[in-house]
C-alpha cells in the first residue's frame, strides 16, 4: 500500500513540470540523435547547422555564450577554428590613444552580437527583440521538437484569423501570432556536403546545432552518467547483498 | 575502562584527552536502536547526506558564481560551460534540492505514520519541522541566484507575499528587497543567507539527533523498547542498512543528473531575469507547490497567506492535536485510512498548484485545503477519543520472533 | 517511558563486526570508499582554470613602437611582463657578463631570442613583488637592469640576479616572434 502510494507520487512530481506549453499547439516530435541515455551529437548536421544559423539567422539573433573554440565540438580542428572566427570583426580595446576598435575574431572570443544592445534589437526588429540563441533549446519546453516544429509551423492563417500588421502565423507558436517572419523555406543555404536542404533539413540541422549550443556537455554529461550508474547498480546489489550478511544472526 | 577499548595508542592517547572515540564508540555500539526499524527509517540519515552534499557542492559553486545582477546568469552559464566539471556540480546541486525535499517529506509521512510526534519525542519533531521551514527559506533563496526568469519573479511573488500584512507589510516589503523592487541589494543579502542557512540547519539538526538519541528511534510497532532483547547496537547493523538507503539514493540521483537534469526545473529559468515582463506561467518548484494552491484557494489575500503559513503551524501543535496513546497507524485503522487520505490530499494539492488558478483548479483546490485542516484541527483530536485501538503486542521481540510478520 | 530512555539502557550485546571477515562486506565498504574519491576529484578540479581562463592564456604584442632604450609592460596571466627594446651598450654589457660572477648562470643568449627586445615575467623570483625599473627616471639597480623594492634584489640588463635575496633570474615566459614586430606570449 504505501509503495504504491508513493509511486503514485513519484509520478505525479516527475509529470507535474510538463505544465508548460499553452495546451493549444502540437509539436512535431523527431528522433534525435541525440535522445537517449545513450545519445550523441551529429557533427555533420551541426556544422550544417551552424551554416544556417551563420547565413539566415545570424543577422538578427545573436548566440553570445558560444565561443569560437567551442567548435572544436563540431569536428573542427584548431585552424579552422581560427579561420572561422577571423572571418568576424570583434570590436577591442581601449587601444593607447582610448578608442574602441575593430579586430579579427580569435578563437578566445564569443561570437559577435548582431546588435549593439537589445534597444538597437528591438529598433530594428519592429519592437520585438530577437531572443538570444545560445540557451534557447533549453529555455523552451521540449526545447528541440519545439524549434523544428516552429521552423516548419508557418502556414496560411485561418479565414477566422485576423493577422496583425508585422505578425505571422505559426502552428508550433503558441497564439500562434509570432513576430519574427518565416525565416526558411528550403534551399537557403547551399550545402557543401549536398545534404538534404529542403525546409525539414535545414530545420533540423539548425536544431541540432542550437542544442548543442545550449548543452555542450550533453555528450560528456551522458558518458559519465553511463559510467557512474553502472557503478552504482553494482554498489545497490552489493549492499543489499552485505546487508543481509550482517543481518543474519538478527533474523 | 575506556581505555581497554582501543588497541592503538595513538587513539588511546587522544581519546584520554579528547574523548571522541569513546563517544563515537558509544553511538555505534552502545546506543541501543530497536531492532524492528524498517527502511523508512533511512529517510533521517539521506536527508542528512542530502544536507551535506548540498554544502559541499554549493560551496564549490560558490566559487564560481558571481552575486550581481549583471553577472549572475553569465556566471552560472560559465559554471555550465567552461569551469571544470561545473555542470556536473550544478546539476548535482540543482537535483540534489529536489531530492533533499522528497526524502525530507517521506521522513515527515514517515513520523506521521507512526506517531513519532508523540511523548516523548515533541521537541525532536518541532526541531524537525524547524529544520522544514529553514529548508524551504534556503531553497527558494537558492532558486533566485541563477537569476533567471523563474528567479526573478519567484522572488518577486514570495516576497509579496509578506505586503499582506497589516499596516507595516509594504514596508517590510521594501527592507527585505533593499529597494523598491527585486533588485541587487535583494539578490546580494538571498546569496548571503543561502550561504549561511545550510549551517543554521546543520545546527538544528544537531539539536534534533540531540533529541532523538534521548530517547531513541520509534519503529514501526510504536512501543518502547522494554529490554536488551528489542535492541541491537547501530553498528554494524543500521550503518549497513542506511548503506542499501544511500546506494538507492545517489542511484537515483545519479539518473536525474546525468539523463534527465532539467527535468525538475522549468525551462524559463534558461531565460535571463527581465523585470519588465513576467512569463506566461510563473509556477514555484515542485516541492512549494502544495503550499503555493493553499495560498490561491483563499480569495483574500491577507486569508491567504495566513493560512499557507499555517499549514506549517499546524505541524507544530500535531503533538498535541492527536492525543491518542497508541503510536503506530498499524493498531489505529481509522487513523490509518485518514493518513493515506492526507496523503492523497497533500499529492493533489501539489498537483493544483502547478496548475492555472481558474475554474475547476480553484474549486478542487478549496476543497483539498479544507481537508487539510479538517484532518489536522478537527480529525486527529476526534479520533483520539473515539477511535477504537487494536490491541498492542507486548514487546518488540514478540511480533519479530513471533509468527506475525515484521517490517515490509 | 522511562523505559526507553537511551541513558539507562544499553543494546543486547556488543556484536562481532562481520565487516572485518566477510567478503562481501569489505568489498561493498572498498566501493563506498572508492566513490567517495571519484566524487572528490570534480570537486577539486574546478579550482583548475576554466576553459574560458585557458583559452586567454596567449596574447600578441606589437613590439615595433617601443623606442630604442624604451620598456612596456603588458598583462599576460594576470602577471606583468616587461619587453624592453635594449640598447647596443645593455646588450653588450649583458652578453659580456662572465657566468662566474652570476648566481643563477645563464647567457644572455639563450635569454633573448632576438637580443634587440628582451621579454621577462617582471615578478621578483624572491617573493613575488614587481621590480623597479621599467619608467624613465625609475631606480634601475646597481646592474642598470631592474630593482625590487620589496627586499633589495638587484637585475642587470638581461634580467639576471646579481645582489640581494632572489635566487634565480627573472623569467622569461615562453615567446614566439610571428613577424618582425608582433611577438606572441604564452
Amino acid at each position: 500500500m504505501m509503495k504504491r502510494v508513493f509511486a503514485a507520487c513519484v509520478a505525479l512530481v516527475l509529470t507535474g513540470p510538463a505544465y508548460a506549453a499553452g495546451g493549444d499547439v502540437s509539436l512535431t516530435e523527431r528522433d534525435w540523435s541525440f535522445n537517449g541515455p545513450f545519445g550523441t551529437f551529429d557533427k555533420a548536421a551541426m556544422q550544417r547547422g551552424f551554416q544556417v544559423y551563420r547565413e539566415v539567422c545570424a543577422g538578427c539573433h545573436s548566440m553570445k555564450y558560444i565561443a569560437f573554440r567551442n567548435f572544436a565540438d563540431l569536428g573542427y580542428n584548431e585552424a579552422e577554428i581560427k579561420a572561422i572566427a577571423a572571418q568576424y570583426e570583434v570590436e577591442d580595446g581601449p587601444n593607447d590613444d582610448g578608442e574602441m576598435f575593430m579586430r579579427p575574431g580569435v578563437a578566445a572570443d564569443r561570437m559577435p552580437s548582431p546588435y549593439p544592445n537589445d534597444n538597437a534589437a528591438r529598433a530594428g526588429n519592429g519592437g520585438a527583440l530577437p531572443p538570444d540563441l545560445s540557451l534557447i533549446a533549453k529555455a523552451r519546453a521540449n526545447g528541440p521538437d519545439y524549434l523544428y516544429s516552429l521552423l516548419i509551423g508557418y502556414k496560411d492563417a485561418p479565414a477566422s484569423l485576423k493577422v496583425p500588421e508585422g505578425m505571422y502565423y505559426n502552428d508550433a507558436y503558441s497564439g500562434h501570432l509570432i513576430a519574427m517572419p518565416q525565416p526558411l523555406y528550403g534551399d537557403d543555404v547551399t550545402y557543401a556536403d549536398g545534404a538534404d536542404a529542403s525546409i525539414e533539413g535545414l530545420s533540423a540541422d539548425v536544431t541540432q546545432f542550437l542544442m548543442w549550443a545550449a548543452e555542450p556537455k550533453m555528450e560528456a554529461r551522458k558518458r559519465i552518467g553511463v559510467a557512474v550508474v553502472f557503478f552504482l547498480s553494482i554498489f545497490v546489489i552489493l549492499s543489499i547483498l552485505a546487508k543481509r550478511r550482517v543481518w543474519a544472526d538478527v533474523h | 575502562m575506556s581505555a581497554e577499548k582501543f588497541q592503538n595508542p595513538v587513539v588511546r592517547w587522544i581519546d584520554h584527552r579528547l574523548p571522541v572515540f569513546s563517544m563515537l564508540d558509544h553511538e555505534k555500539y552502545d546506543y541501543p536502536v530497536p531492532k524492528n526499524l524498517n527502511y523508512m527509517w533511512n529517510f533521517g540519515v539521506l536527508a542528512g547526506l542530502s544536507l551535506a552534499i548540498m554544502i559541499i557542492t554549493g560551496i564549490v559553486l560558490a566559487m564560481s558564481y558571481t552575486a550581481h545582477v549583471d553577472y549572475a546568469f553569465d556566471a552560472v552559464e560559465r559554471i555550465m560551460r567552461d569551469v571544470n566539471h561545473g555542470w556536473m556540480i550544478r546539476y548535482i546541486h540543482m537535483n540534489a534540492a529536489s531530492f533533499f525535499f522528497v526524502v525530507v517529506y517521506i521522513h515527515i509521512f514517515r513520523g506521521l505514520y507512526y506517531g513519532s510526534y508523540k511523548a516523548p519525542r515533541e521537541l525532536l519533531w518541532i526541531l524537525g519541522v524547524v529544520i522544514f521551514l529553514l529548508m524551504m527559506a534556503t531553497a527558494f533563496m537558492g532558486y533566485v541566484l541563477p537569476w533567471g526568469q523563474m528567479s526573478f519573479w519567484g522572488a518577486t511573488v514570495i516576497t509579496n507575499l509578506f505586503s499582506a500584512i497589516p499596516v507595516v507589510g509594504d514596508s517590510i516589503v521594501t527592507l527585505l528587497w533593499g529597494g523598491f523592487s527585486v533588485d541587487n541589494p535583494t539578490l546580494n543579502r538571498f546569496f548571503s543567507l543561502h550561504y549561511l542557512m545550510p549551517f543554521v540547519i546543520a545546527g538544528v539538526v544537531v539539536l534534533h539527533i540531540i533529541a532523538l538519541h534521548r530517547f531513541g528511534s520509534n519503529n514501526p510497532i510504536g512501543i518502547d523498547a522494554s529490554g536488551p532483547q528489542d535492541t541491537i547496537s547501530f553498528h554494524p547493523y543500521y550503518t549497513m542498512k542506511d548503506m542499501v538507503g544511500i546506494a538507492v539514493f545517489l542511484l537515483l540521483l545519479a539518473m536525474a543528473v546525468f539523463f534527465f537534469p532539467n527535468a525538475m526545473g522549468h525551462p524559463d529559468n534558461y531565460i535571463p531575469a527581465n523585470p519588465l515582463q513576467t512569463p506566461a506561467h510563473i509556477v514555484p518548484e515542485w516541492y512549494f507547490l502544495p503550499f503555493y494552491a493553499i495560498l490561491r484557494a483563499v480569495p483574500d489575500k491577507l486569508g491567504g497567506v495566513l493560512l499557507m503559513f499555517g499549514a506549517i503551524a499546524v505541524l507544530f501543535v500535531l503533538p498535541w492535536l492527536d492525543r491518542s496513546p497508541v503510536r503506530s497507524a498499524r493498531f489505529r485503522p481509522l487513523f490509518r485510512i485518514f493518513f493515506w487520505l492526507l496523503l492523497i490530499d497533500a499529492v493533489v494539492l501539489g498537483y493544483l498548484g502547478g496548475k492555472p488558478a481558474d475554474g475547476i483548479y480553484v474549486v478542487l483546490s478549496r476543497i483539498a485545503t479544507a481537508w487539510y485542516f479538517l484532518h489536522f484541527l478537527v480529525i486527529l483530536p476526534l479520533l483520539s477519543v473515539f477511535e477504537t485501538t487494536k490491541p498492542l503486542p507486548k514487546s518488540i521481540s514478540e511480533p519479530v520472533l513471533g509468527a506475525s510478520k515484521g517490517a515490509a | 517511558m522511562a523505559k526507553s530512555d537511551t541513558k539507562k539502557m544499553t543494546a543486547s550485546k556488543r556484536p562481532e563486526d562481520p565487516g572485518r571477515r566477510d567478503f562481501i562486506v569489505i568489498a561493498t565498504n572498498a566501493m563506498a570508499g572508492l566513490g567517495a574519491v571519484a566524487v572528490a576529484w570534480p570537486l577539486i578540479d574546478q579550482m583548475n582554470p576554466a576553459a574560458d581562463t585557458l583559452a586567454l592564456a596567449n596574447i600578441e604584442v606589437d613590439v615595433s613602437k617601443i623606442a630604442e632604450g624604451q620598456s612596456i609592460t603588458v598583462k599576460w596571466r594576470g602577471k606583468p611582463v616587461f619587453i624592453r627594446h635594449r640598447t647596443e651598450d645593455e646588450i653588450a654589457r649583458a652578453s659580456a657578463t662572465d657566468m662566474s660572477d652570476l648566481r643563477d648562470p645563464e647567457s644572455d643568449q639563450a635569454r633573448a631570442e632576438k637580443p634587440d627586445y628582451l621579454v621577462l615575467v617582471g615578478v621578483c623570483t624572491h617573493l613575488g613583488c614587481v621590480p623597479l625599473g621599467q619608467k624613465t627616471g625609475e631606480v634601475r639597480g646597481d646592474y642598470d637592469g631592474w630593482f625590487c623594492p620589496c627586499h633589495g634584489s638587484h637585475y642587470d640588463t638581461s634580467g639576471r640576479i646579481r645582489k640581494g635575496p632572489a635566487p634565480t633570474n627573472l623569467e622569461v615566459p615562453p615567446y614566439t616572434f610571428l613577424s618582425d614586430s608582433v611577438i606572441r606570449i604564452g
